[in-house]
């Protein structure tokens, strides 16, 4: 198990909650986890989580509210329909399915946020890191 | 030939052939054009040779037009001379500009396009199993061949490039007012596409209905008969158009067929496949996983649909090469 990153998106009303409390709880987590607030899972743009990887991250996490729960009603199900959309195509580009996920995390529930994030940390660092081919064309070639 | 005009170069690397020809389609134009500007290098029209570019002292070249995505050592050769040689280069139509179809080789490795390609096709006889090579030696005589890449690459990530036509070919007229644009030098700042800057969404005439229509499955063209009136994505058609950037003409949608995203994005757009994914999720239906699943399933093969002509300028670039053919 080497060290990854696990870019975690938490939405602002909920999941951020979630983690907030998991600290209080003092519910351990590796560092390698990289949370970004926004303020709803509806607003991960699959762009976000395609740069996620590009930059360097090895797996990509979206938490949201649990279904009907959204603050905003109905975001988290906007982002269930575009993560579903999204998963087989990253297989495509050879990314495994478990370097990606998308879960529910209400704001009560730090233990919950724990287990996922650490769950998921533990699968990605047994798939060791993700490298992706440079764009740019690389010197060796010309 | 007067030496005070200005000098052009067109040339290909992977491409088809379609942008010579849309070139070749400005009809009357193109004499105008010919008559305005000295034709360098055109290796499908004309005849010059690499070493008469070779020969040009480095800015004697007025614009470079690069049609084709960059795969082979020769093509990389070609691009960085006409680079040096060039005070403008211009990534001449959707494989120049963002991969393109040669793109889509991204998806796959190398070695299984060759083994398809000379070794396992049905129509392929080759028991000894001869596949090109860089260097062959045949009664002593020694023969090369350019090195094909691993992957394949959009005309920028090679090289620097200062303006982009897009199209899979770009459209006669596109290539009528970018040429005026060049000749009078009255260009947008370096970097910019020369075309529209809407979606092809804001420029179809296709009625839309009012409430979203959404759906349990999507279809292939083939699979239903599609309404000449109304948008494709209400009727459950995938139609690239809500990430693509108008000014084609809408030829596609004229002939009732979706848009397949050759003009790539749009400026405000990194990633193409990744914004049609927004788009194309908003029109899925389903309660359950199971039933969304299902909806996601009935498009085949969402990398080289929303990708069609973008691998090489995605963000991920490429297939991860450790994992392909698993």
């Amino acid at each position: 198990m080497g060290d990854v990153k696990l870019l975690t998106f938490v939405c602002n009303w909920c999941s951020y909650g979630g983690a907030d409390q998991a600290g209080g709880l003092k519910v351990f987590y590796p560092a390698g986890v990289r949370l970004i607030k926004v303020m709803c899972s509806g607003r991960v743009d699959p762009q976000m989580i395609l740069n996620g990887f590009r930059q360097g991250a090895d797996g990509v996490l979206v938490l949201g509210c649990h279904p009907g729960d959204c603050h905003y009603k109905t975001g988290n199900y906007s982002a269930q329909k575009r993560m579903l959309l999204l998963a087989p195509m990253l297989r495509q580009f050879g990314i495994e399915k478990e370097r990606f996920q998308l879960n529910w995390v209400s704001a009560g529930e730090g233990e919950r946020f724990g287990k996922i994030v650490n769950e998921m940390y533990a699968t990605v660092a047994s798939l060791g890191p993700l490298h992706l081919a440079k764009q740019l064309v690389e010197e060796d070639m010309a | 030939m007067s030496d005070s005009k200005p000098k052009v170069a067109f040339y290909w690397c992977a491409s088809c052939g379609g942008c010579e020809e849309a070139v070749v389609d400005l009809n009357a134009t193109l004499l105008h054009v010919a008559a305005s500007v000295d034709i360098v290098l055109w290796p499908v029209a004309m005849d010059f040779k690499y070493r008469d570019v070779e020969a040009l002292a480095e800015g004697d070249l007025t614009v470079a037009f690069i049609n084709g995505a960059i795969r082979t050592d020769e093509q990389a050769h070609i691009a960085r001379l006409l680079r040096r040689k060039a005070v403008m280069v211009v990534a001449f139509g959707s494989c120049a500009h963002t991969g393109g179809i040669p793109g889509l080789a991204n998806l796959t490795t190398k070695q299984k396009i060759f083994q398809t390609s000379y070794l396992n096709s049905p129509t392929v006889v080759n028991p000894e199993g001869t596949v090109p090579k860089v260097t062959t030696v045949v009664d002593g005589v020694k023969a090369t061949l350019p090195g094909f890449w691993e992957q394949v690459h959009t005309l920028d990530q090679l090289i620097d490039v200062d303006y982009y036509l897009p199209g899979c070919p770009p459209m006669p007229d596109n290539i009528a007012s970018a040429m005026t644009a060049i000749l009078k030098n009255d260009l947008p700042v370096k970097g910019s596409v020369l075309g529209s800057k809407k979606a092809l969404c804001d420029t179809c005439t296709r009625k839309k209905p009012e409430k979203a229509v959404l759906h349990k499955r999507f279809y292939q063209p083939h699979e239903i008969e599609a309404d000449p009136e109304i948008c494709f994505l209400a009727q459950g058609i995938v139609c690239c158009g809500p990430a693509t950037r108008s000014g084609c003409g809408e030829k596609c949608l004229n002939g009732n067929m979706p848009c397949t995203g050759c003009f790539g994005p749009l400026d405000n757009i990194v990633d193409q496949g990744a914004a049609m994914v927004s788009a194309v999720a908003a029109y899925l239906d389903g309660q359950t996983v199971a039933e969304l699943d299902a909806a996601v399933a009935s498009v085949p093969d969402a990398a080289g649909t929303f990708y069609r002509y973008g691998v090489p300028a995605s963000l991920l670039f490429r297939a991860n090469t450790k994992e392909v053919g698993k």
